[in-house]
C-alpha cells in the first residue's frame, strides 16, 4: 500500500495532515465488494425471487386461451406471445361484469369514507363537545377491531335487512357498501383528525368574523386545504375494499355479482379443469390498476407506515 | 353520505348575533331560504322516504328489531339537521350510524349469537318451528275428500281453485283458501269444478308443463291455522287435502304424533324430544348459556381440532411477523448505505409483492405449488413429486414461506424509515469508543429501531392472526384431519374455522358456535392491541 501525505489548504491555526490512501485496482475492488458490493449481489438475488410469480401469471396469460393448471406439462414460462386470452376475457367471460362490479363497489365506498371521514374529523377537530374525548377513544378502540371478524353476524344482519329493504340484502351490492361504508370511519377518521388538526384554526376564525357558517368553512375552506389527505384516504380505502374477500364472499353467491377478488379466485380453484390462463389475464388486468395506485401513494404509505399511520 | 347538511345554520348566522360586519348586505338574514336549506330539505327527504318505507316493510314483515333501529335513525336524524343545536353531531351523525350498525352492532350481535344455538336446524321462532314441523309432517288426511282443481295464474302467482261444500275457493302458498267471487262453476258435488275466476287465468294441462314452478311441489293452505292442513295436487287435475300427522297442544306445549301417539315434550335445547330421544326438526332458538365455549374444549369431536388450530394460529401469527421482520430488517440493513448506486431501483423492486393485490399472489402461489402440475415442481424441480400444499408439515411451511414473500415489503419499509430516524452521530460515537459493526447494530439500532416499530410489529401479529384469504386461498385450511364434521385440516386457523363452521357446513351450519369463536378471537385480538396500543403515542393526540 502506497501511501502520500498532502497538506490542505484549510485556514487553521496548525496544518492539518491528511493520509490518503492509493489503493491498486484489486484492493479497490476488494474494498467495493466489502462495502457495496455485497449489497448489489442481495439485491440482484431478490430480484428473480420478487418477480417470480408476477412473471409467471404474465405469461401464463400469455399462452392463450387454452392453457389450464391441470394440462400435461407446460408451465415453462413464455414460450408463446398470445393476446388472444385477453380478448376472450372482455368478450366472452363475466371477468368485465366483475370489474366493473368492482370498480362501483370500491368507488363509491371511497368517495362515501372520504366524506363521512372528512366530516367526523372536522368535528372532532373544531368543535369541543360533551363526549368528545370518549368518542375519540372509543374510535381507536373500535378501530382495533377489523369490521370482518363479525363476519357472521353481518351475514345475519344483512339476511334479516333484506327482509325489509331488498336493496340491503345478500347477492346486493349496497348492502356490501354499507358494510365497507361501517368500517370508513374506524378506519379512517382518526389519520384524518390528526391532518385537520395541522389545519391553523386562525383560518376557520378569520372566515367565522367574515360571516362564514360552519358548514361554508367546512365545505370551502377546510376541505380545499386537506385535499392532499382526502385523495390518500380516497385511495387507500380503494385498494383495502378491492382486496376484501370474506365479506364479499360471504354475502354474494350469484357469479353475475362477484367482485375481482372473488371471481378470480372461483375461476383459480376450479378443480379437474382450472382456467389457468383466463385467471392469469384477469389477475394481470385486476393488478394494474392497484400497483398504479400504489406506486403514486408511495411515499404517503411509506410515511404513514413509519408514523404508526397516525401522524399526518 | 347523503343525509350531509349544507345549510348555513341559524345561531351562528352574523345577521342573528348582531354582529355583522360593515358592508353585508342587508338582505343575508337567518329566515332567507338559501340553497343550501333546499338541497339539505332535499336529502332529508329522501332519507326520510326511505325510512319511512323501511319501517312501513319491517312492519309488515315484522321485523321488529329492524323497526325499532328505523326508529331510532329516524328520531336522530331529523332531530339532529333540524335542530339548531347539535352542530358537531351534524358531522358525525352520517358516519356513525354506518358504524355503529355495521360494525358496534355486528360486534355486539355477535356476542349475543354465541349464547344461542341459532344455526341451520335452530334458526327461528318457536311459533315458526311449530308451524314448520306441522308442515313437513304433512301427508294425505286418510278419508279426504278428492276435489277437482283448477290450476290458477295470476300476475306469475301460482294458485289453487277447489269447489268444497259448495263454495268456490281459491288460494296460493302465500294466502289460505278463501271463498272467492266472481268463480263459474260447471258440475255438482264432488264432481264440482272451477272453469274460470276472474282477474285469474285458468291453465290447462299444456300450460302446466311449461311452467317455472313445479305444481306438485306447490301447498296450499287450509287456513291461517296450520293444524288445518293444505291443499295439495298430484297431478294438476285433483287436489286432496293433507293434513300434519303431528298435532300441536299448545295448553301443553307438546307436540302428539296421531298416529304412533308418541307424545314430544320441549326440551331445553330449542327443539321437541320425545321420551326415547328422537328430535323434531327444525326447532328453534333458544338460549344455551356458555355451551357454544365449553364445546371448543369438551366435545369429543371439535376440541381436538380447535385446540390444534388454536395452537398453529398462534405458531403462525409469530412466525409470520418474525420471519418477514427478520428478512424485511436485513434487506434495508443492506440498501440502507448512502453511497450505494441504484437504490431506489432495488427499493422499487422489493416493494412490488406489496403492490400486487395479496389475494391474486396467493391464488398465483397455490397454482405455482400444484403437485402435480405447479411450475415450482414442474420447471424448477424439474418433475418433482412435492406435496408442498397437501402434507400437513409441509403445507404450514409453504404457507410461511408465501407469507413471507407476501410480507417482507412492508417489513423492509417499515424498517427502512426507522433506520433513517435515528441520528448517525450516535455511530460515530461508538466507532470512536471502539464498536465494531455488529456491536453497534446489537447495541444500537436494534434496541432504537424496536421501540419504534414494536407497535406495528404488534399489528402485523394481529393481522396474521386473521389472515383469512392467504389460508383459504393456498390451502383451504387443507390437508384435511382425519373425522371432523367441518372439514377442518391442519392449516386452518381460527377465522377459517369459524368461516367453516358458519358458511360452508352444508346442512349443519352453526352460527353460535361460530360466533362464540369469533368472540375468542376478539378476546384475543383486543389483548393483543392493547398491549400494541399501550406502546403508540396515538393516546396523546386526544386532548
Amino acid at each position: 500500500m502506497s501511501t502520500t501525505q498532502i497538506s490542505p489548504t484549510t485556514s487553521g491555526d496548525a496544518p492539518v495532515v491528511y493520509e490518503v490512501t492509493q489503493l491498486t485496482p484489486n484492493e479497490r475492488f476488494a474494498r467495493w465488494a466489502r462495502e457495496l458490493g455485497w449489497r448489489h449481489l442481495v439485491g440482484l438475488l431478490m430480484i428473480p425471487i420478487v418477480l417470480l410469480p408476477i412473471l409467471f401469471a404474465l405469461s401464463m396469460s400469455l399462452k392463450g386461451p387454452t392453457a389450464s393448471l391441470n394440462g400435461v406439462g407446460d408451465q415453462r414460462m413464455f414460450t408463446a406471445f398470445d393476446l388472444s386470452t385477453y380478448e376472450m376475457l372482455f368478450t366472452e367471460t363475466v371477468f368485465p361484469r366483475w370489474a366493473l362490479n368492482s370498480l362501483i363497489i370500491c368507488g363509491i365506498t371511497a368517495i362515501g369514507t372520504v366524506l363521512m371521514g372528512s366530516a367526523a374529523a372536522y368535528a372532532f377537530s373544531r368543535f369541543r363537545f360533551a363526549g368528545r374525548r370518549g368518542g375519540l377513544t372509543a374510535l381507536l378502540i373500535v378501530q382495533m377491531f377489523p369490521q370482518m371478524l363479525a363476519f357472521v353476524a353481518i351475514f345475519l344482519l344483512v339476511r334479516s335487512l333484506g327482509e325489509v329493504y331488498p336493496f340491503l340484502g345478500e347477492n346486493n351490492h349496497v348492502a356490501l357498501i354499507a358494510i365497507y361504508l361501517g368500517g370508513a370511519l374506524g378506519s379512517n377518521a382518526f389519520l384524518m383528525y390528526g391532518f385537520f388538526n395541522t389545519v391553523p384554526r386562525e383560518l376557520d376564525e378569520a372566515a367565522k368574523i367574515d360571516g362564514a357558517s360552519h358548514a361554508q368553512i367546512f365545505w370551502t375552506i377546510i376541505l380545499r386545504l386537506v385535499l392532499p389527505i382526502l385523495t390518500v384516504v380516497g385511495l387507500l380505502s380503494f385498494v383495502g375494499t378491492y382486496g376484501d374477500f370474506i365479506i364479499a364472499k360471504v354475502l354474494m353467491t350469484q357469479e353475475n355479482n362477484y367482485t375481482i377478488a372473488v371471481g378470480l379466485y372461483q375461476w383459480a380453484t376450479r378443480p379437474l379443469v382450472t382456467p389457468w390462463a383466463q385467471f392469469a389475464a384477469g389477475a394481470v388486468i385486476a393488478a394494474i390498476p392497484v400497483i398504479i395506485l400504489f406506486m403514486f401513494l408511495q411515499k404517503y404509505i411509506v410515511s404513514g407506515l413509519t408514523a404508526g399511520s397516525v401522524k399526518g | 353520505m347523503m343525509d350531509r347538511s349544507k345549510a348555513p345554520e341559524a345561531e351562528t348566522s352574523p345577521a342573528r348575533t348582531g354582529q355583522s360586519p360593515p358592508g353585508r348586505p342587508e338582505t343575508h338574514h337567518a329566515r332567507d331560504i338559501k340553497p343550501g336549506f333546499l338541497v339539505k330539505l332535499l336529502l332529508m327527504m329522501l332519507v326520510n322516504a326511505f325510512l319511512v318505507f323501511g319501517i312501513m316493510s319491517a312492519v309488515s314483515a315484522q321485523a321488529w328489531g329492524v323497526l325499532a333501529g328505523t326508529v331510532a335513525i329516524l328520531v336522530v336524524v331529523n332531530w339532529v339537521y333540524f335542530s339548531r343545536r347539535a352542530i358537531p353531531a351534524k358531522y358525525l351523525v352520517p358516519g356513525l350510524i354506518f358504524l355503529l350498525v355495521f360494525q358496534v352492532f355486528v360486534m355486539a350481535y355477535t356476542a349475543y349469537v354465541a349464547f344461542t344455538n341459532y344455526g341451520t336446524s335452530h334458526s327461528i321462532t318457536r311459533d315458526q318451528a311449530i308451524e314448520r314441523i306441522q308442515e313437513y309432517n304433512e301427508r294425505q288426511m286418510p278419508d279426504s275428500p278428492t276435489y277437482q282443481l283448477t290450476v290458477l295464474e295470476r300476475d306469475g302467482e301460482i294458485s289453487f281453485g277447489i269447489v268444497d261444500g259448495g263454495v268456490a275457493k281459491v288460494g296460493s302458498a302465500d294466502e289460505p283458501l278463501a271463498p272467492v267471487e266472481g268463480a263459474t262453476v260447471t258440475g255438482e258435488g264432488a264432481g264440482a269444478r272451477i272453469d274460470s275466476v276472474e282477474g285469474f287465468r285458468a291453465l290447462g294441462f299444456a300450460d302446466l308443463l311449461g311452467l317455472p314452478e313445479d305444481v306438485t311441489k306447490i301447498r296450499v293452505p287450509w287456513s291461517d291455522d296450520s293444524a288445518d292442513g293444505s291443499l295439495r295436487t298430484t297431478n294438476g287435475t285433483i287436489g286432496l287435502r293433507n293434513v300434519s300427522a303431528l298435532t300441536y297442544d299448545a295448553a301443553a306445549g307438546t307436540m302428539t304424533n296421531v298416529e304412533t301417539g308418541v307424545v314430544y315434550t320441549e326440551g331445553d335445547r330449542g327443539s321437541f324430544v320425545a321420551p326415547d330421544g328422537t328430535e323434531l326438526l327444525p326447532g328453534w332458538r333458544v338460549n344455551v348459556g356458555f355451551e357454544n365455549f365449553a364445546r371448543m374444549v369438551t366435545d369429543g369431536k371439535l376440541a381436538e381440532p380447535f385446540a390444534k388450530t388454536m395452537a398453529w394460529t398462534f405458531v403462525f401469527g409469530f412466525l409470520s411477523v418474525l420471519t418477514t421482520f427478520a428478512a424485511g430488517l436485513l434487506l434495508a440493513v443492506t440498501f440502507n448505505n448512502m453511497r450505494m448506486r441504484s437504490r431506489a431501483w432495488y427499493r422499487a423492486m422489493l416493494i412490488l409483492p406489496y403492490a400486487f393485490p395479496g389475494f391474486l399472489s396467493a391464488l398465483i402461489w397455490a397454482g405455482m405449488l400444484n403437485t402435480s402440475f405447479g411450475y415450482i415442481n414442474q420447471e424448477l424441480l424439474g418433475g418433482a413429486d412435492i406435496a408442498w400444499l397437501g402434507d400437513p408439515v409441509l403445507a404450514k411451511v409453504s404457507i410461511l414461506a408465501v407469507n413471507l414473500w407476501l410480507g417482507f415489503p412492508y417489513m423492509f419499509l417499515i424498517s427502512t424509515g426507522a433506520l433513517q430516524a435515528i441520528p448517525s452521530d450516535i455511530y460515530e460515537a461508538a466507532t470512536i469508543d471502539g464498536a465494531g459493526p455488529f456491536r453497534s447494530f446489537r447495541s444500537l439500532t436494534l434496541p432504537l429501531l424496536l421501540v419504534a416499530v414494536t407497535p406495528l410489529l404488534i399489528a402485523s401479529f394481529a393481522f396474521n392472526f386473521n389472515n383469512f384469504s392467504l389460508i383459504y386461498m393456498l390451502t383451504s385450511g387443507g390437508p384435511k384431519f382425519v373425522g371432523n364434521e367441518y372439514n377442518l385440516g391442519s392449516t386452518d386457523i381460527l377465522i377459517s374455522m369459524v368461516y367453516k363452521i358458519a358458511v360452508e357446513a352444508g346442512g349443519t351450519k352453526d352460527y353460535g358456535l361460530a360466533s362464540a369463536m369469533s368472540i375468542v378471537i376478539f378476546v384475543i385480538v383486543g389483548l393483543v392491541s392493547y398491549i400494541g396500543f399501550r406502546k403508540t403515542r396515538q393516546l396523546e393526540e386526544i386532548n
